[in-house]
């Protein structure tokens, strides 16, 4: 690059010429540009500087752009400031306008620092803004809530196509990989018991291991996690993007309120798809079980849809199917409330995201275990 | 206005027979143009007349289907990223939306053009993106706030600091006063000025802002129909007997504009 062939350069002198000896010169030379600052700072903070008059020789500079003016002017400034009598000379006169200009601005030598707040300002500040994060929250469940009322009582007004639209971006088109987890799943679960049991010679078992796990906990609390992952995300970026872009702003001046047509449909559309995709993953999960227990176990597939019958109730199964709208009502609140709390910015975006889906997968594990002690209580 | 640097050889932009086409649609056809060193030129013309697609194709962002566009000498047609760095660092660009970096503040986006391309010191960097803050009039405490945060005019106003970071030779403005109140349209006409004059940049510009041409632009070039129509001082052009620049100047707005740079004049 031609960085390499820059010539500049700065040197202080003794005024021969003055022999009272209190002036000194100071010769610029070269290029002082934003490529050569850098190298002309170091050279300038080693200057011993005379005390006395100080003349500044440009004659040999060859180029100076506003990088290089703002060093001489900012040294200048500061010798001024030690008491130094500055002097320009030689300086070509569009040189000479550019350090004027920057006089003229009165620029402030040292950039401005915010300064650092105190730790105990800091947490304060997060507890505040956690506090209304909250409060933010529990408003948007109430404003939700009410809309989702208003729509019940005038359900003509409900927004199909969108209802359908995100049944099938959230149900219909996460078949395949739920499908496929659950699927896995069951068999790592087979795979994992079937030691355990061959020990005991409790072979057709693998049955109630593989069908209770799936359909009391695994199944609804997979499903969930992938839905949180999958449409939660979307549901938190496409608000977001749409609330950096104004259009929010634009459907509340059209008089559309921005929860009836992108909260209530992506809630309900969750709502609906949730306990199917939990069904579809509850048989995925158990013919894993099923698969693995016939290879590894020698459990045949009528012994094991048999043994079915018996193992499971009709109770496990709805345990499991009743956390699913809940989960569903978590993600898809969680999802778009995240939305509307994204600043003006990309990275905003991004971050809400993060916290959307961190959040609803965390609400989410929490809202199963609190099932799992009620279902205790009520000895289901 | 004189126009600095009559020589035709110094020419910073050089198109030369530029063709552009979207499958049927051809937007340009036949563009030649040549922007002098030290000019305020102008580049104007109606809605989708392929003003800023030219912009864009100039500064390599997009490629035309023929021609040849040189600038500082340099062919900028079928340049990669990579060749195209080193002509990249000698221009800025204010865009049309200002293209602030959201997620930085605006002495960030100064900032970090010249952490990119320069080995300067942390202390130095931020005290010539304050200087590039500044030289664009606006007030020391904007440095420190979120693009979010501030106006229009104002964010206009940074991102022609971002453009500023590394002392380019030459400026390119894309609608600098659209969307903004008259006020702080003018402030910018001041600001283009002061800039050309101060830092002697070349600088071509975008634009529909009549008032912001007659008080700014050396030339200014129309362009219609796929090629240049009319080229000149904006007093030359207000005289042109073309029928698209004189619809474009003669029309309501393009009067008042007129009648006013006369009075001011």
């Amino acid at each position: 690059m031609a960085d390499m062939a820059l010539d500049y350069g700065v040197e202080v002198a003794r005024r021969t010429d003055a022999p009272n000896s209190a002036a000194s010169e100071l010769r610029c030379r070269g290029v002082w540009s934003v490529r050569t600052i850098a190298a002309l700072e170091r050279a300038l903070a080693e200057v011993d500087w005379p005390a006395g008059e100080l003349t500044v020789d440009g004659a040999g500079l060859s180029a100076l752009d506003t990088s290089g003016a703002w060093l001489l002017h900012r040294t200048l400034a500061q010798r001024r400031a030690h008491g130094a009598v500055v002097r320009l000379q030689g300086f070509k006169p569009e040189f000479t306008a550019l350090l004027q200009l920057l006089s003229a601005r009165g620029i402030a030598l040292q950039p401005p620092l915010a300064p650092a707040p105190s730790w105990l300002a800091q947490a304060g500040r997060q507890a505040t803004s956690a506090l209304r994060g909250f409060w933010h929250y529990l408003a948007f469940v109430g404003e939700s809530t009410l809309a989702l009322l208003g729509a019940l009582r005038h359900p003509g007004r409900l927004r199909w196509r969108p209802i359908l639209r995100n049944v099938q971006i959230a149900g219909v088109d996460a078949l395949p990989i739920t499908g496929l987890l659950s699927f896995l799943m069951g068999i790592v679960i087979a795979y994992q018991g079937a030691d355990q049991l061959q020990r005991f010679g409790a072979n057709i078992f693998v049955v109630d291991l593989v069908a209770l796990a799936m359909l009391r906990e695994l199944s609804p609390l997979l499903t969930a996690i992938i839905i949180a992952g999958r449409s939660g995300s979307a549901y938190t970026a496409q608000i977001g993007t749409m609330k950096v872009t104004e259009e929010i702003d634009a459907l509340r001046t059209i008089g559309v309120g921005a929860q009836d047509l992108l909260v209530l449909p992506k809630v309900i559309a969750l709502i609906i798809v949730l306990p199917l995709l939990t069904v579809y993953t509850d048989v995925m999960g158990v013919a894993g079980g099923m698969v693995m227990a016939n290879l590894k176990l020698g459990v045949g597939y009528s012994a094991f849809i048999d043994r079915l019958d018996e193992a499971v109730q009709l109770s496990s199964y709805w345990t499991g199917l009743a956390k699913a709208p809940v989960f569903a009502l978590i993600v898809a609140l969680v999802g778009c409330h995240r939305g509307f709390q994204v600043g003006g910015s990309a990275d905003s975006v991004g971050a809400q995201t993060t916290v959307s889906v961190v959040q609803s997968i965390f609400l989410v594990i929490v809202t199963d275990a609190l099932f799992s002690i009620v279902f205790l209580w009520l000895d289901l | 206005m004189n126009a600095p640097g009559q020589d035709a050889n110094d020419a910073v932009i050089d198109v030369r027979g530029v063709q552009t086409r979207f499958g049927d649609a051809v937007v340009h056809d036949g563009v030649d143009l040549r922007v002098r060193a030290g000019e305020v030129f102008a580049l104007v013309g109606g809605s989708g007349s392929g003003k800023s697609t030219l912009l864009r194709e100039i500064i390599a962002l997009q490629q035309p289907s023929a021609g040849s566009i040189r600038v500082f000498g340099h062919e900028v047609v079928g340049l990669g990223d990579e060749r195209a760095l080193p002509l990249r660092r000698r221009w800025g660009v204010m865009f049309e939306r200002a293209a602030l970096f959201s997620a930085l503040t605006v002495a960030e986006n100064v900032a970090m053009v010249l952490n990119e391309h320069t080995e300067l010191p942390p202390r130095l960097v931020s005290e010539i993106a304050a200087v590039k803050i500044a030289l664009t009039g606006l007030p020391p405490e904007a440095g420190a706030k979120y693009p979010s945060e501030l106006s229009g005019g104002m964010r206009k106003r940074a991102a022609l600091a971002r453009a500023l970071a590394l002392d380019p030779e030459l400026l390119f403005l894309d609608e600098p006063t659209a969307g903004l109140d008259p006020q702080s349209a003018s402030g910018i006409d001041e600001l283009v000025r002061s800039l050309s004059e101060g830092l002697r940049l070349t600088i071509m510009m975008v634009t529909h802002d009549l008032d912001l041409l007659w008080h700014t632009a050396h030339r200014v070039a129309v362009l219609g129909h796929g090629r240049i129509v009319g080229l000149g001082t904006m007093a030359e052009l207000a005289q042109s007997d073309d029928d698209t620049v004189r619809q474009y100047f003669h029309g309501p707005r393009g009067r008042a504009a007129l009648e006013q740079a006369w009075k001011t004049k």
